[in-house]
């Protein structure tokens, strides 16, 4: 009789087939997960990213049976937008769709509702950031499902160099990239000692520099309106802009601005990574984007880099949240398929390989998944760099607008309102009343049903 | 015979002609009447797209301070941008035109470079000489000890730029309509005013200008509705900042219907400009359908 021996090829070909198997367990082909599945994504800025997003997608498209096609879509342009925009219109094109910040809102009326799947997923891996949730759960549904990729946080990214030489502030001490930092020198880092550093790093010529113009970058207004209590509009959806704390912040910046480049009120998107990356500009907020490209392009630079918390305001620190959801369109053709790639999306290996290949830029909507990330933790030069990219300390994340209704705070956001009334005030000179009384305008404007 | 009678309708003159035309009017119909009946719909809706509205959102953007500003601008845009397009137009097509002919071409072909070139493509050229933080022009100006301009950041300044690259990109359009006009001009007029010894300036008023006026007005009707629906230069340029301060109809109506996901609102404010803009036509269009009949 002929033995049958376990030759070492034949093992390792069981164990891919076991591993396989192992991996796509709960996804496997049903009658319903077959057939043609299409993707508009996101076009991630950080070079690699999409490559492993897409061979991770793709290899679950093999392992379920679906032929699945990915089409990276740039936002810059407006072009994710105005694909959206036609697809929606049209009923026709991807099944499922990137949803950046206020797209689900935006898009709510063209949405599959994704409760079953943001609740598996839920209860599988915990629960969402609230500030991620402000963004997707509207009307009591989920109109998206977290995405892998493209959401973000705007930390501080200082030069830790210049703030030690010139405003005495050890950044790395105060934010060290370990857990061992001193809460009580943190609470000491709030608007006001920031404004006394921006000011003595202006005077050495390295000022700090963030736009106050029509773009999406000027969201960080809207952290520290929320860090002053200033609301525009309530969560009851009541404008709520005339009120003593948005005359305080407003007060504040016409402070700030005099230590920052009259250029920002004409910065777009990339203005702020080119002031840090070419050595001009002191701090800004970002997410490690600036730093990434700092790494290849000016290494130097790179080098004297470091991300950390955002200064306190009188009602809290508050770091403005960029979440990013995949939502599947109403007119979708294969929409089971989609919910079970939906739900493999959000496990834990893939999210780690996209946080990974981002190299850290991508912030997970869950919070477990925050958890024993070493990419935040080994991220160098200089060793520690994104430590406190991920929030470590008191910082809430925010979005833009927050709290007004999600449908009014989108409108406050897109059509720029914070930073046309800060710049009102800081480029114009009005006067705060008259600045408020524009806003007030402005805010009736984008309440109409 | 059936087939032969359907054959010999068809023959009839004013079924070929229509025919022949079929492929342009269903051209316009689907390119043009479709998508302005569809906008007109759009813009009677409310926020949602799910109620009818009639006339509200206009009456709407009537309260708007912002939406205001975007009117003001806007005419002063075109107007501003069209004078200096059709005055530098008509300097250069006389220019070129005083030249001897074998000279013309190369002029002509240079001068035409910023009217072929995608306006979205040499715009980013210009936004690169305007950068608000690396500008190459305040490169040059700090190097020769002058102080750097906020093309981009200071109203002024922005409205300044937008109106540059507009007339940049317009005034060969003028020029080469200018030009055709002049060499369709009578060389005999000329002959005959100088025997009657006219000067420069009389041939200019009695005979040049005269003989311009209808080819003129239309460019300039023309020049002003490509000029007040301008979008891409604001676009690439300013996005209508600072402070909203060069939007014109168009880059609001996209701030508004697209970016905002407010798309009646948006249809409503691009469609302002329609009676705006006809009632120029219509009076400008007369104008020349007069001087032809007298002529």
């Amino acid at each position: 009789m002929k033995k049958n021996y376990l030759h070492r090829r034949k093992f390792i070909k069981g164990l891919s087939a076991t591993g396989g198997y192992a991996i796509a367990a709960p996804y496997v082909k049903t009658s319903h997960s077959a057939g043609r599945l299409l993707l508009g994504l996101w076009d991630h800025w950080i070079p690699g990213a999409n490559d492993v997003l897409e061979n991770i997608i793709v290899d679950w498209g093999e392992k379920n049976g679906v032929e699945v096609k990915v089409d990276f879509i740039t936002s810059i342009g407006n072009k994710l937008l105005l694909t959206a925009q036609a697809e929606s219109r049209a009923k026709t094109g991807h099944d499922i769709f990137s949803q950046p910040t206020w797209y689900c809102s935006m898009f709510r009326h063209r949405l599959e509702p994704l409760d079953d799947v943001v609740e598996d997923i839920i209860n599988k891996h915990g629960p969402l950031l609230d500030s991620a949730k402000f963004y997707a759960h509207l009307d009591g549904h989920w109109r998206g499902s977290p995405a892998p990729t493209g959401s973000f946080f705007d930390s501080m990214v200082s030069r830790f160099d210049l703030f030690k030489e010139h405003a005495g502030i050890d950044l790395q001490t105060l934010f060290p990239g370990n857990e061992n930092r001193d809460s009580s020198a943190v609470n000491n880092w709030n608007w006001d000692a920031f404004l006394l550093a921006a000011e003595k790093l202006y005077k050495v010529g390295k000022p700090f520099g963030a736009t106050i113009g029509a773009t999406a970058d000027s969201r960080w207004l809207s952290a520290l309106f929320t860090s002053y209590g200033a609301e525009l509009v309530n969560k009851n959806g009541e404008i709520t802009v005339d009120s003593d704390e948005v005359r305080q912040v407003l007060e504040y910046m016409s402070k700030l601005t005099e230590f920052m480049p009259k250029s920002i009120y004409a910065w777009d998107d990339s203005s702020n990574n080119r002031w840090i990356i070419s050595g001009q500009g002191s701090a800004i907020f970002n997410p490690a984007s600036a730093w990434a490209v700092a790494k290849r392009d000016n290494p130097d630079v790179a080098n004297k880099l470091w991300h950390h918390d955002v200064p306190r305001g009188p009602k809290g620190r508050y770091r403005s949240d960029n979440s990013q959801y995949w939502g599947l369109w109403d007119f979708a053709e294969n929409k089971s398929a989609a919910k079970d790639l939906l739900r493999y999306m959000a496990e834990r290996p893939v999210i780690d390989a996209c946080v990974k290949a981002s190299q850290g830029y991508d912030i997970p909507l869950i919070i477990s998944h925050f958890n024993q990330n070493k990419t935040w933790i080994e991220a160098s030069p200089p060793d520690g760099v994104l430590y406190n990219y991920p929030m470590k300390g008191d910082e809430i994340p925010v979005a833009p607008g927050y709290p007004a209704p999600p449908e009014i705070a989108s409108q406050i956001t897109t059509q720029y309102i914070i930073a046309n009334l800060t710049a009102r005030v800081t480029a114009k000179g009005h006067s705060l009343k008259k600045a408020i009384r524009w806003a007030e305008n402005e805010l009736e404007g984008v309440m109409r049903g | 015979m059936k087939f032969s009678s359907l054959y010999l309708w068809l023959r009839q003159k004013p079924r070929i002609a229509f025919f022949m035309c079929l492929p342009l009017i269903l051209m316009v119909l689907c390119l043009i009447i479709y998508p302005f009946i569809y906008a007109i719909f759009l813009s009677m809706l409310n926020k949602a797209e799910t109620k009818f509205v009639g006339i509200g959102n206009y009456l709407f953007l009537f309260k708007r301070e912002t939406f205001w500003l975007v009117v003001q601008q806007s005419i002063f845009f075109a107007l501003v941008a069209v004078f200096f397009k059709a005055l530098i137009g008509f300097i250069a097509a006389h220019s070129i035109n005083a030249i001897p002919s074998k000279g013309q071409r190369k002029w002509r072909g240079m001068l035409l470079i910023p009217w072929v070139i995608p306006p979205a493509l040499s715009t980013l050229g210009w936004w690169w000489l305007f950068e608000p933080t690396y500008s190459a022009i305040n490169w040059f100006l700090v190097k020769i000890s002058l102080p750097a301009i906020p093309w981009l950041s200071e109203t002024f300044w922005a409205r300044f730029s937008i109106i540059l690259v507009n007339i940049w990109v317009g005034a060969p359009f003028f020029l080469i309509m200018y030009l055709a006009a002049l060499k369709s001009i009578p060389a005999d007029l000329y002959e005959a005013a100088s025997i009657d010894g006219a000067n420069y300036k009389q041939k200019l008023y009695y005979i040049t200008l005269p003989m311009m006026k209808n080819i003129i007005s239309i460019t300039i009707l023309f020049s002003i509705i490509v000029t007040f629906a301008n979008f891409d230069i604001v676009r690439v340029l300013t996005r209508g900042g600072p402070i909203d301060t060069t939007h014109l109809f168009a880059t609001y109506a996209f701030r508004v219907g697209i970016e905002s996901g407010d798309i009646p609102l948006g249809a409503a404010v691009s469609l302002f400009m329609f009676p705006i803009l006809g009632t120029l036509a219509f009076i400008i269009l007369r104008s020349v359908r007069k001087r032809a009949m007298e002529v």
